[in-house]
């Protein structure tokens, strides 16, 4: 394989595992968990490459996950004193951890290859420098052997527990009562998250996998309205991300990793845009058309009210419906618009005149009206 | 009660303490099988967490709760309870039916995947509760009421011998308490106990037979007729409810 398509692959496999503990990270509210725990596995990456001299070594995936699922604990215990609120507990957790990795970097920078821009970046594009070799047979980067077994695992996971997660997201109140102990998949989910944390790490740093965790999950969360699709239009938008930002990187020849995230954010704000049920254009659409049918419900109304009475050609003449209402001309013009469309009315000689059908549908308006609380 | 009867639930001696100060003050209280009780008390008199130390779901300080004469811990899936429904992430993307048939997941146990036979129960329990036009539509488009009635469903697919509900009318529309009230009266007809915390006292004697006044300490619990008396309500509530006692008591 030639190192642009190792590259890539694993800029995929990497996005996707990701996405996968991120769309549980997304729906139970802990997309800043991941922050911490991304950041809080650098002092376990940093012990374990001293000791291994590899990013990727199976032991520093251990001693690293391992450091993230301390950080949670932590994070817990703090808050469980109720002295600080679970999110200052977050936030002062993670820093200590993160921190203290950030020194023993730098007090150790001139003698391994670890600086603190690749730990804070990752730099993809070394990854194919480091092979899996076994018996001299060149079996590709390390890193796509890593991240796929990770992808896997966390595949796994979701199959295995998915139903017990669901309801410990949803209610963990009926979850511990039916003895699916929401502590134990709390844990779980968060060891889940570290092991993905520590393998992403050498791609894409220790700031950047948030951003592939978190995206394309809210993202799909925005563009569906049930989890298995969710779990597949994350790891969808995941892949394209990956794709998208690779791309993208060797166009403008930029940080692949920052690219992907990059077009991972692309890719929410334009779920966020244009999302068919919940994005803010299909939002506003709906209450503008809210907006018209409301305006002519009150129009029906008005011209019941002046059916048949001595000013009904004033009150009633589209000309004059602008001062009678207090409207805008064109809020007028869409209302009789509304309605005429729909049949309830029709206009002679600039007068509306509601039809049997309009007639009907005003009249059953105020009758709501006149007996309010009735169902 | 008659003391050969093993009661459905029994607490003993409980005394549950968020910190320091009880909530539940050595609280002892029987329920009988089959019956439907109501538990009222005033704001802060711990009629919710006397429904989470049963379901295990609060440690006591000291106590005992016992399930048909077993150990609490032993047999929780054999209650079922319907929580506040405020407690619940009504926002996650999912349907009603799938919901509703988490009420099966305890028979299930770990691992196993929910199959025909599951949704059939929840199909089931939706029907009862007169929503099964509802099994597909995402449960963050639900009012109040709807999620209540999903609630009660799940709980029906859990097809317990207790049904423990927190407030199930709370905030709720007509319709919805009259389709509470007629799963409830179903249950009672099958011989299963009911156990409500309950905030109106206008209708504690037209759906409940037993009721427990609970305000820290148990302060009287029995048949309604008996128990659910004007001195009762004010021993409970304290002389600032006297309007409501007086009008509850001429119900």
């Amino acid at each position: 394989m030639n190192p642009e398509v190792e590259i890539l692959l694993i800029a995929v496999v990497t996005s996707v595992a990701c996405a996968m503990p991120g769309v549980f990270l997304v729906l139970r509210r802990l997309a800043l968990v991941s922050d911490a725990i991304t950041h809080a596995i650098l002092p376990g990456i940093v012990v374990a490459f001293f000791l291994t001299g590899s990013l990727t070594s199976p032991l520093l995936v251990v001693a690293a996950a391992a450091t993230g699922v301390l950080s949670v604990v932590l994070i817990e215990a703090v808050h469980r004193t109720r002295l600080v609120a679970e999110d200052a507990a977050t936030g002062l957790v993670f820093p200590a951890f993160f921190s203290l990795g950030v020194v023993l970097v730098t007090r150790w920078a001139g003698k391994v290859h670890l600086d603190t821009d690749s730990v804070l970046l990752g730099e993809l594009a070394f990854a194919p420098f480091d092979r899996f070799v076994v018996g001299g047979a060149d079996l590709g980067p390390v890193a796509l052997w890593m991240m796929s077994g990770i992808l896997l695992l966390n595949l796994a996971l979701i199959v295995v527990v998915s139903k017990e997660l669901k309801l410990a997201t949803l209610d963990p109140a009926l979850a511990a009562v039916l003895g699916f102990s929401p502590v134990v998949l709390h844990y779980l989910l968060m060891t889940a998250v570290s092991v993905t944390a520590v393998g992403a790490f050498s791609a894409a740093g220790s700031i950047l996998v948030v951003a592939l965790m978190i995206a394309p999950p809210a993202a799909a969360y925005l563009l569906v309205e049930n989890f298995r699709p969710m779990l597949v239009v994350s790891a969808v938008l995941a892949a394209l991300g990956a794709v998208g930002g690779y791309g993208l990187a060797r166009w403008l020849d930029v940080s692949i990793a920052g690219s992907m995230a990059v077009v991972c954010g692309l890719i929410f704000a334009g779920a966020f845009t244009f999302g068919p049920e919940r994005g803010l254009v299909s939002q506003f659409r709906r209450r503008s058309a809210q907006r018209v049918e409301f305006a002519a419900r009150l129009l029906a109304v008005h011209l019941l009210h002046h059916e048949g009475t001595e000013r009904e050609d004033v009150e009633c003449a589209v000309s004059n419906l602008n001062v009678h209402l207090g409207w805008s001309e064109p809020a007028v013009g869409r209302a009789v618009a509304f309605i005429v469309a729909r049949g309830m009315t029709v206009d002679k000689g600039g007068v509306l005149h509601l039809t049997e059908a309009g007639r009907r549908f005003a009249e059953d308006l105020t009758a709501g009206v006149a007996q309010p609380g009735s169902v | 009660m008659d003391a050969a009867v093993v009661p459905a639930v029994e607490v003993e001696d409980l005394t549950v303490a968020y910190t320091g100060s009880p909530v539940l003050w050595d609280l002892d209280l029987q329920i009988g099988p089959g019956t439907r009780t109501a538990i009222v008390g005033p704001n802060g008199a711990g009629k919710s967490t006397l429904i989470k130390a049963v379901m295990g779901l609060i440690e006591p300080v000291a106590g005992a709760v016992r399930i048909f004469g077993k150990p609490g811990r032993e047999v929780r899936g054999s209650i079922a309870y319907v929580p506040q429904r405020a407690t619940l992430e009504w926002d996650f993307p999912t349907d009603v039916l799938d919901v509703v048939t988490m009420g099966t997941y305890g028979r299930l146990g770990w691992f196993r995947r929910p199959g025909p036979s599951e949704r059939a129960i929840a199909e089931a329990a939706l029907e009862q509760i007169e929503m099964s036009s509802f099994a597909h539509r995402p449960i963050a488009q639900l009012s109040g009421g709807q999620q209540q009635r999903i609630l009660l469903a799940r709980a029906l697919a859990q097809d317990a011998e207790i049904y423990l509900l927190d407030e199930p009318f709370q905030g709720v529309d007509a319709p919805t308490e009259r389709a509470i009230v007629r799963v409830l009266d179903d249950l009672a007809t099958a011989g299963r106990t009911v156990v409500v915390v309950h905030h109106d006292l206008q209708t504690v004697a037209e759906y409940f037979n037993h009721v427990a006044l609970l305000n820290v300490r148990i302060i009287a619990a029995g048949p309604v007729a008996t128990t659910f008396t004007e001195e009762n309500l004010r021993l409970t509530f304290g002389g600032r409810v006297g309007v409501l006692a007086a009008r509850a008591g001429s119900v």
